[in-house]
């Protein structure tokens, strides 16, 4: 405690004359919380995933592009990143709609469907994916009505991006609803007292404030589809080459005890996830600025 | 200044509406409506129009047989040891992270995230990979009779590891927009540590603790692909509801698999009465602090 405590009280001591925040070696504990929270992420997050990327370096650079580049790994790529993209998309458009609509008009059971928009957040992904199975199969509920229009949902790659979509739903909304919230109704008051049109309104002024949100939902949701494994599984019928998610090929190596393999593509999930993580950060910091920027 | 007067003078301000005609309200809302409905309330309502369809008795009946029952009672096994792990975390970190400064703050809280961009498939395969029969520790672990993977361990680690962000981002922000000031008068008036955080910290996030733990609780007892890569899927023993499900769902026993997923379902729909009522009490709370404004408003 001592050493740590003496040094933030020696960096504080100028601070104090300018009454800054800096006292802060007054509360205990500093070593003890960081110490374990530092002990218990190093044991279930940071060791484990190094020895993935332990695992990937011990393959040599022929091997790991044998692994990641068969025409079935190809195949999965495409399906699980052209998916997720789409179910984004999909929930890009509608999630914005559902937000506006929850934040600007009034009307019965308002509350609960607000409330029920982070459902996908709750509920097992193995239930969405058996739920949506079941409905969206030729004779399910709606899947009996798409049946005659020659459109098959389950065991198809649409079904994989209903599956997608119904997982993504609440990122989008739940990312633009406090933008529009905080919106500011002057700024439209203006719009429409110098003589504005309500469509040009909308585009001119509401539509850029929610961009910065938008893309963050958007890629959010992206986020989370590339790895969904659970809801898919169920829903996708699961054929190599045609419905075989890359989550799915990676459980399928490990069954084979094929280690290698498995680690290979999930070096290549990971680098992709990576890459949207720092998307994300820069995203969120973009909109973040924007919304300061608002309020000064 | 004369244009302005000029334009609050123009009976036409009024005219131009500050929100859509009532038809396009009406269309956008039920636009909105049938994208929930077909996404997110019909297969809510399949779960448990699926589940009872054969009858109250073949609900219940699927709920009692001897591999439910040993499923439902694994799953608590599971959140009654993950959900206080990753709660001690999140305590933890979340104090030293808003009550302190140090460097590598930023860094720190960016990978207290990080399980949340891997895939759960990943998380498993990384245990796999440290504890599987041709891991890295798997022949030592074979040598001394221990099983991690395929047996409750490996079950308990892939779980810590998908819901391990959960309790500490609730309380981060939480903690962080209340400041050290209280902690500090304590620690001046001579408060022990534990003092501190049970008299003083302990009541500001408690709803916020507890929201991060019921969401922690129904992450862990939902989880399915980190699971199911390292469960073995042993009937009896190391299934869970979710791989039970799976398993019911391939034998076409769909009564018993949407019995099994109509528990889930319920506790997915108590999370979120829970994350209402806490939403609720924070509002309520909110305003007596730093928002007077807002009564005014309400």
């Amino acid at each position: 405690m001592t050493s740590s405590t003496h040094r933030l009280a020696g960096a504080s001591a100028v601070a104090i004359a300018a009454p800054a925040r800096r006292h802060r070696s007054v509360l205990p504990g500093f070593r003890l919380s960081l110490g374990f929270a530092l002990l218990y992420l190093s044991l279930i997050v940071l060791i484990p995933l190094g020895g993935l990327a332990l695992k990937a370096t011990q393959m040599s650079a022929s091997q790991f592009w044998a692994a990641v580049s068969s025409p079935r790994a190809i195949a999965s790529y495409k399906l699980s990143f052209g998916a997720a993209f789409m179910a984004a998309a999909i929930n890009a458009v509608f999630g914005a709609l559902v937000a506006w609509v929850l934040v600007r008009y009034r009307f019965p059971f308002r509350k609960l469907v607000d409330a029920l928009v982070d459902l996908p957040f709750a509920l097992p992904t193995a239930v969405a994916g058996l739920a949506l199975t079941s409905i969206y199969v030729s004779n399910g509920w709606i899947g009996r009505f798409l049946e005659p229009l020659g459109l098959q949902v389950a065991f198809k790659p649409l079904g994989i991006i209903v599956a997608l979509t119904f997982i993504g739903l609440p990122f989008v909304v739940r990312t633009v609803q406090p933008v529009l919230q905080d919106l500011d109704h002057e700024v439209e008051e203006a719009a429409a007292s110098l003589g504005a049109r309500r469509w040009h309104t909308l585009v001119k002024l509401i539509l850029p404030e929610m961009w910065p949100a938008l893309l963050t939902g958007f890629a959010l949701a992206f986020a989370r589809a590339i790895g969904e494994y659970g809801s898919v599984v169920f829903i996708a019928g699961n054929m190599p080459m045609k419905t075989e998610i890359t989550p799915l090929l990676i459980v399928i190596k490990l069954e084979q005890y094929d280690y290698a393999g498995a680690t290979a593509l999930a070096v290549v999930m990971l680098g992709a996830s990576f890459v949207l993580l720092l998307a994300i950060n820069l995203l969120q910091r973009w909109s973040a600025r924007r919304q300061a920027g608002c309020t000064d | 200044m004369s244009a302005t007067v000029a334009i609050q003078s123009k009976p036409k301000r009024s005219a131009e509406p500050l929100t859509e005609p009532a038809p396009v309200r009406w269309l956008l809302i039920g636009v909105a409506g049938l994208f929930l409905a077909l996404f997110l309330f019909l297969p809510l309502a399949a779960v448990f129009v699926q589940a009872l369809e054969h009858g109250v008795a073949t609900y219940f009946a699927a709920l009692r047989e001897p591999d439910a029952r040993a499923a439902i009672r694994l799953t608590l096994l599971t959140a009654a040891i993950v959900v206080p792990l990753n709660l001690l975390f999140g305590i933890a970190a979340a104090w030293a992270i808003a009550k302190f400064e140090f460097p590598g703050k930023s860094t720190l809280t960016t990978l207290i995230d990080l399980p949340f961009a891997v895939s759960p498939v990943i998380a498993g395969l990384i245990y796999v990979l440290l504890f599987g029969r041709r891991g890295y520790f798997g022949p030592w672990l074979d040598a001394h009779n221990i099983h991690i993977i395929f047996a409750l361990p490996g079950i308990v680690l892939a779980t810590l590891f998908v819901t391990f962000p959960l309790v500490a981002r609730e309380l981060i922000p939480l903690m962080q927009t209340q400041g050290t000031q209280e902690e500090e008068a304590a620690a001046v008036l001579g408060a022990r540590g534990w003092q501190t955080f049970f008299r003083v910290t302990l009541p500001n996030i408690k709803w916020g603790l507890l929201y991060g733990v019921i969401l922690c609780n129904a992450r862990a007892m939902g989880e399915f692909g980190a699971v199911s890569v390292v469960s073995g899927h042993i009937r009896g023993l190391t299934n869970t509801m979710t791989l039970h499900v799976e398993i019911l769902y391939n034998e076409y026993n769909f009564a018993a698999a949407f019995a099994i997923a109509s528990l889930l379902t319920l506790l997915a729909l108590l999370t979120l009465g829970a994350k209402s009522l806490v939403e609720w009490r924070t509002r309520r709370m909110a305003p007596a602090t730093d928002e007077p404004k807002d009564e005014l408003a309400s």
